[in-house]
């Protein structure tokens, strides 16, 4: 499939012009996770596969090493299948289905007689749905972009029906997409509205009466919506996101019907926001359990009124909604889980460049700037309202991997993977392929030709030598990589020609950072 | 253990006893070369020695005043002692393996080679010897070839795609070896245009009487009209270019056996990708391999580490060797 997602749209919208109907449900179902349990385990899978293909342990790990998908790598590598058969999608759903309870060597040869009737794409489609992992290039929102345009239907009046609960083998397309499972009139969202990055002195904003500060939160943007007693939670990529935080499922009862509010899910605990890798532990899961509750709770920090008793408040000015907005909060009878994310008062704006200092210290990312007589803006508007956020961290790496570009870079080595020291080791800590000038981006390219170690299909291993300033916005525990640490958007800073490869920066360091992002100890909720 | 015959130095691979190299990545006196392809043959030896049909592939490409001595397929001189001939490594047009034999003691350098014959290049033909040398680009399990007639087939159903939506076809494929492959597989399918670098070798192709089906030279005259339902065949570095940015509607198509993997496909950002390779998958290398009866191999480009561990496993005393080849294939198509 292409890699355009307009192209990607069209493709679903063909297929969703043309498929079996009886298909359709499922498709949907799968690319929104919506899948039974996994029938055979990843490491049986693997094992068959690796028997069925006669090959040693070591070079099937390689082989996975090289194309980075354990589906597609089991169906590169089987021998050719025998016949082929030609069985609907839902067909082999059920058989899968069915496969449940079953032992082991009776699901192996159901397996691998499968992988023998069908051909590389269609195994590697086949391995998907064993291991659920339907991720392939299609996100929830592609998918609901291609349903609202095939079925003409408004997209978020899709995602509300495909996030309720329907079984695919139980509705059919036209009632899941007509939403007959669900009412989708309460759920509707309003666009939000964004802000660009501060790019001028603040002294050429104004006095700073007409201007209300904010911390700038480092969480996940979301809406709340109330509306004939059903509460609804969008996130700003405009998921529904209400199941996932059972902490804000309070608001269904003390809520007044016909309320919006926009502001930032975070994870704060005893009143105190915690970190983004905190936060972390909860997104994007099925289930919680009760440590996960426990040591991620959730909080609300409001920053806006939308929506109340029903009508759209999004023309009075800021001023006026915050106020609106401090009852409603008043209000609620549970209290210090859905906040006011306070305000900021300053005197003058060097005095604010002062607070803005802290903000780590809260972990907050820095300030937002929103103009007292604003209206609520449907997406980016400049000049109303500014993020001023503080100046990323910052580590010194050494260059150990580089790849070819994509577009007009894609002769030249522009994609790096950088790595820090442990002993005499070097760990890998992040990849980036952006910040370096033309010129630079030359210069590096001909020291990763002359300097190339080995070569893995595209991705060359380089002398380490060039030290990289990487900048990056959080630090997370992560056991998926091996420092056992991840950053958060990390790009290049600056060339480091100044320095040598043994002056970077150690893991140690970084594992110092993480803890004192997890011990911030300074309240962030101070309510005016 | 045999003498050895070839010896791996830092100016190419080495026939101490016939003072020649093969391949060489440095200048020397003499270059015996195996294909023309820019990481296999380089720009400034005092004389070459080549197939027949890779001598107008190399005036064209390092310039008219080389001084370039040809043999056909099969016929032997003698170099030194050295008794040295060449034989079809099937990669493209004129690619050669290296036989050498000295004193009982034979040794074929390949070059770069594909077993599967492309319609095109004169057949793969494996020859036995003592001591073999291997490339190893696509030297892992997961590259397995579709014949080419399912990957033409693939192809033909793309272009139709494309001229449903009013889309013209660009297919970037290497000028030398992938280009006339595609020609001569989709010829009849619609006027089939050529960049000019592939226009070039065609002319010498045909002129050395290969019988190549009609292809049209893009020119600055070309109307970008009469592109349209057409097929257009670009080097791989013109598929970023202005000229096809200025097409109105085009969708690229990458030929390359990377395509065979979604990260390759996603990495090129194409429209599509159709895994059709010039290089030996990994049913060829082990067929060709041990149709050589070698007791000893050199592992050379790709996944050399990954492919002579492998060989060493299943009882082919194998080593892996560092050479410049592979490295510069992706430019090649600037010249």
């Amino acid at each position: 499939m292409s890699n355009k997602t307009n192209d990607k749209i069209a493709a679903l919208v063909n297929y969703f012009n043309e498929a079996d109907d009886v298909d359709k449900p499922y498709v949907i179902a799968m690319f929104t996770g919506k899948r039974p349990k996994r029938p055979v385990g990843t490491a049986l899978l693997k094992q068959w596969a690796i028997e069925k293909s006669g090959i040693p342990d070591w070079l099937f790990s390689e082989s996975y090493h090289n194309v980075g998908d354990l589906s597609e790598t089991i169906s590169l590598i089987l021998p050719s299948p025998t016949h082929l058969v030609n069985r609907k999608l839902q067909e082999w759903i059920s058989d899968l289905a069915s496969l449940q309870g079953k032992d082991d060597p009776f699901k192996k040869t159901f397996i691998l007689s499968a992988w023998d009737s069908l051909d590389t794409q269609e195994r590697f489609i086949f391995n998907k749905l064993i291991s659920g992992n339907f991720r392939i290039g299609v996100s929830g929102k592609m998918l609901v972009n291609a349903l609202a345009k095939q079925s003409g239907t408004a997209a978020n009046k899709i995602m509300h029906s495909i996030m309720g609960k329907w079984d695919p083998s139980k509705i059919t397309y036209q009632d899941l997409i007509g939403g007959a499972h669900v009412n989708t009139d309460n759920s509707w969202p309003y666009p939000f509205c964004l802000a660009y990055a501060l790019e001028v002195e603040t002294e050429s904003l104004g006095t700073p009466e007409e201007w209300q500060a904010e911390w700038k939160w480092d969480g996940i943007r979301g809406q709340i919506v109330k509306r004939n007693g059903e509460l609804f939670i969008w996130s700003r990529g405009e998921e529904l996101v209400t199941e996932q935080f059972p902490e804000l499922h309070f608001l269904k009862e003390e809520l007044e019907d016909g309320t919006v509010l926009d502001g930032e899910i975070l994870s704060v605990k005893e009143g105190k926001v915690q970190a983004f890798s905190i936060l972390q532990q909860r997104l994007n899961r099925k289930t919680i359990n009760k440590t996960q509750l426990n040591e991620a709770p959730i909080g609300f920090f409001t920053y806006d009124l939308l929506e109340y008793k029903g009508e759209d408040k999004r023309s009075d000015v800021l001023s006026l909604r915050r106020k609106q907005l401090e009852k409603v909060i008043y209000n609620l009878q549970t209290k210090n889980i859905v906040l006011l994310s306070p305000i900021v008062k300053f005197d003058n704006w060097q005095q604010l460049a002062k607070i803005r200092e802290g903000s780590r210290d809260l972990n907050s990312e820095g300030l937002m700037l929103k103009k007292a007589d604003s209206l609520y803006h449907s997406g980016r508007k400049r000049g109303d309202w500014w993020k001023w956020k503080i100046n990323p961290y910052t580590v010194d790496t050494v260059m150990i991997y580089a790849q070819k570009g994509s577009g007009r870079r894609a002769n030249f080595f522009t994609d790096y993977t950088f790595a820090v020291r442990q002993g005499d080791q070097l760990i890998t800590i992040a990849k980036a392929y952006s910040g370096l000038t033309d010129k630079e981006i030359k210069e590096v390219d001909a020291f990763v030709k002359k300097n190339a170690i080995e070569k893995f299909g595209p991705v060359r291993t380089v002398k380490p030598e060039l030290v990289f300033e990487i900048a990056f916005e959080g630090i997370a525990e992560s056991k998926r990589h091996k420092a056992g640490l991840a950053l958060r958007f990390p790009r290049i800073a600056r060339w480091r020609k100044d320095k040598k490869a043994d002056e970077i920066n150690t893991l140690d360091d970084l594992k110092q950072l993480l803890l004192s992002t997890l011990n911030t100890s300074i309240h962030g909720t101070g309510q005016e | 253990m045999h003498m050895a015959l070839i010896q791996f130095t830092s100016k190419g691979i080495y026939c101490r006893q016939g003072d020649f190299y093969i391949d060489p990545w440095k200048p020397v006196k003499l270059a015996v070369t195996t294909h023309g392809h820019a990481d296999h043959v380089k720009w400034g030896n005092q004389a070459y020695l080549c197939h027949e049909l890779t001598k107008s592939i190399l005036l064209q490409r390092l310039g008219a005043d080389l001084k370039i001595q040809t043999l056909p397929y099969r016929q032997q001189i003698d170099i030194n002692g050295v008794k040295l001939s060449f034989f079809p490594a099937g990669h493209v047009i004129g690619s050669a393996q290296v036989r050498l034999e000295y004193k009982g003691e034979i040794c074929v350098v390949s070059g770069d080679y594909k077993v599967e014959y492309d319609g095109i290049s004169t057949a793969f033909e494996p020859v036995k010897c003592h001591t073999f040398v291997s490339e190893s680009t696509f030297g892992l399990p997961i590259y397995k070839w579709q014949p080419q007639q399912i990957i033409f087939d693939q192809i033909k159903d793309w272009v139709a795609a494309n001229r449903d939506e009013n889309k013209t076809s660009v297919l970037a494929a290497y000028s030398l070896g992938k280009a006339q492959r595609l020609i001569k597989g989709l010829a009849g399918y619609g006027e089939i245009y050529v960049h000019q670098s592939i226009a070039n070798l065609n002319d010498g192709f045909i002129d050395a009487g290969i019988n190549l089906p009609d292809t049209l030279r893009i020119t600055p005259e070309t109307k970008k009209e009469d592109l349209q339902r057409g097929i257009v065949i670009v080097p791989p570095a013109l598929t970023e270019g202005r000229w096809i940015k200025s097409l109105i509607h085009a969708a690229t198509g990458i030929c390359s056996g990377w395509m065979q993997v979604r990260a390759g496909r996603r990495w090129r950002s194409a429209d599509a990708g159709f895994a059709l390779s010039d290089h030996a998958d990994w049913p060829g290398l082990l067929s060709a391999i041990k149709a050589t009866t070698a007791e000893k191999v050199f592992v050379t480009h790709g996944y050399s580490a990954t492919f002579s561990k492998y060989l060493n496993e299943i009882g082919i005393a194998a080593e892996e060797v560092k050479t410049q080849y592979g490295e510069e294939e992706e430019k090649e198509e600037v010249l």
